[in-house]
């Protein structure tokens, strides 16, 4: 059973073609790295995903709802797939547990209690239960993205997306926030996709791992296998150079 | 000073009344037109944005007076019967509407965009995110430029003298015209204008502490 299925799809910014001719299946379980230089399309494709970016050719069809149809609702299918960013947007306005309460309560009307039950055990697994009461501004860039993947597992989602979720991190907080993804995505009935510069990371959790450059799929390969010889010299060579850092 | 008060007393503390009352019905009602027409500029519909754009860019760029006369010349002539108080407390409540809208608009779009993305990214609609998250923290944002323009207001209410409004540089007027005590007449309604913006302006700053 897959849960994302490109066919042939297309993305452009203006003139730009962002997105050429994507075509890609993610079955379900499956954790999938997508790899590639700055400007390539990595995050592009994966805010295709939950529709943050629209498409403007091709099928996309996202946990069996298509959303190459303007008719399919946006708000319905993101109550299914949790997206991790860059920069956390926690909700600067709340604390820590309110901004993981927030969407069970209004979006899928989690009863109050069950609601606060699983927030603070979700802070728990990601280590933070005693930051409930805090604001974001008053935690690390480390910490804030841990609430922000315990807000985006709220909502219990079938597939989680990670827009480098440790590129804005100091390098002593990275490893805290990998651990938690690592437990989250290794979880078998979840289904994650990874934008990540974290090679060793990568390897370590990824069944498969997707190589992009200039908007195309160059490279999709099993974990290993890419690590061992990528198949094209583009792959070998950005292999190499992120490798040698 | 205290003569001219002493003598006018009831004619200033009626003007007061006046200018205290078209501020305060111009204010409630700019407030809530001002952010209606941001709400309008900034939702993701096309028409909506252009109908508020229009509106702020007519209303803006007019100046006060000759809103205030439309409402006191043209439109009892045509539509409605309106007195000075009413035609004036109505322009200025629309000229205020379009600076508030802006000032509105403006701070909704300084919340960063990452704000709105995270909230839909976990299924709030746009509505359910505007009103839990982007408006809270757009508010902070907007109070300081909005308790600028609500003593703006006030102050642009004695635009009313113009149309025998009755408020408080209306009273003036009539006073230094009997007494012929130009710069006392003005002096004493200075003051009086300070007794109500002094404590808005307080009261703004509070606010900003409270919810900085």
């Amino acid at each position: 059973m897959s849960m994302v299925e490109f066919h042939d799809v297309q993305k452009y910014y203006g003139k730009f073609h962002a997105l050429h001719d994507i075509n890609l299946k993610i079955d379900k379980g499956e954790t999938v790295v997508l790899i590639g230089p700055s400007g390539s399309g990595k995050s592009t494709l994966i805010r295709t995903i939950n529709r943050l970016e629209s498409i403007q050719g091709g099928k996309l069809i996202v946990n069996n709802q298509d959303l190459s149809n303007p008719k399919t609702d946006s708000n319905r299918l993101r109550q299914d797939v949790g997206m991790v960013f860059q920069h956390f947007n926690l909700y600067k306005n709340k604390n820590v547990l309110e901004n993981i309460m927030l969407a069970p309560r209004i979006v899928s009307h989690l009863p109050e209690e069950e609601n606060k039950k699983q927030a603070l055990d979700l802070l728990k697994m990601v280590g933070l239960e005693d930051k409930a009461q805090n604001m974001p501004a008053q935690i690390s860039g480390g910490q804030k993205q841990r609430v922000a993947i315990a807000r985006s597992l709220a909502m219990r989602p079938k597939l989680l997306l990670f827009d480098e979720p440790t590129s804005a991190l100091d390098p002593e907080m990275i490893d805290d926030v990998l651990q938690v993804i690592k437990k989250v995505t290794s979880a078998s009935e979840m289904t994650s996709l990874i934008v990540t510069h974290e090679m060793g990371f990568a390897k370590e959790v990824a069944n498969r791992v997707i190589f992009m450059d200039e908007g195309q799929i160059v490279e999709d390969d099993e974990s290993a296998l890419f690590y061992k010889k990528p198949q094209t010299m583009r792959a070998q060579q950005f292999l190499s150079k992120i490798i040698s850092h | 000073m205290i003569n001219i008060f002493n003598h006018f007393g009831n004619q200033l503390l009626d003007g007061f009344g006046w200018t205290l009352l078209a501020s305060f019905l111009a204010l409630v009602f700019s407030l809530l037109f001002g952010i209606l027409l941001a709400l309008l500029e900034v939702v993701p519909a096309k028409f909506a944005n252009q109908v508020g754009r229009t509106y702020v860019e007519i209303f803006r760029n007019i100046p006060l007076l000759i809103i205030v006369m439309f409402f006191y010349l043209i439109v009892p002539k045509y539509f409605v019967q309106l007195d000075g108080f009413s035609a004036g407390t109505i322009g200025l409540f629309l000229y205020t509407s379009a600076f508030i809208a802006e000032i509105i608009r403006s701070g909704i779009q300084a919340v960063s965009n990452g704000q709105m993305e995270g909230a839909r990214s976990t299924g709030m609609t746009y509505q359910q995110a505007l009103q839990h998250i982007i408006l809270p923290q757009a508010l902070k944002i907007v109070i300081p430029p909005l308790g600028n323009q609500f003593v703006s207001l006030i102050k642009d209410s004695s635009i009313l003298a113009f149309v025998a409004g009755f408020d408080l540089m209306y009273q003036a007027n009539a006073i230094a015209s009997v007494t012929f005590d130009t710069i006392n007449s003005y002096l004493v309604i200075g003051v009086l204008y300070l007794l109500i913006t002094m404590p808005l302006s307080y009261y703004m700053q509070y606010l900003e502490k409270r919810l900085a």
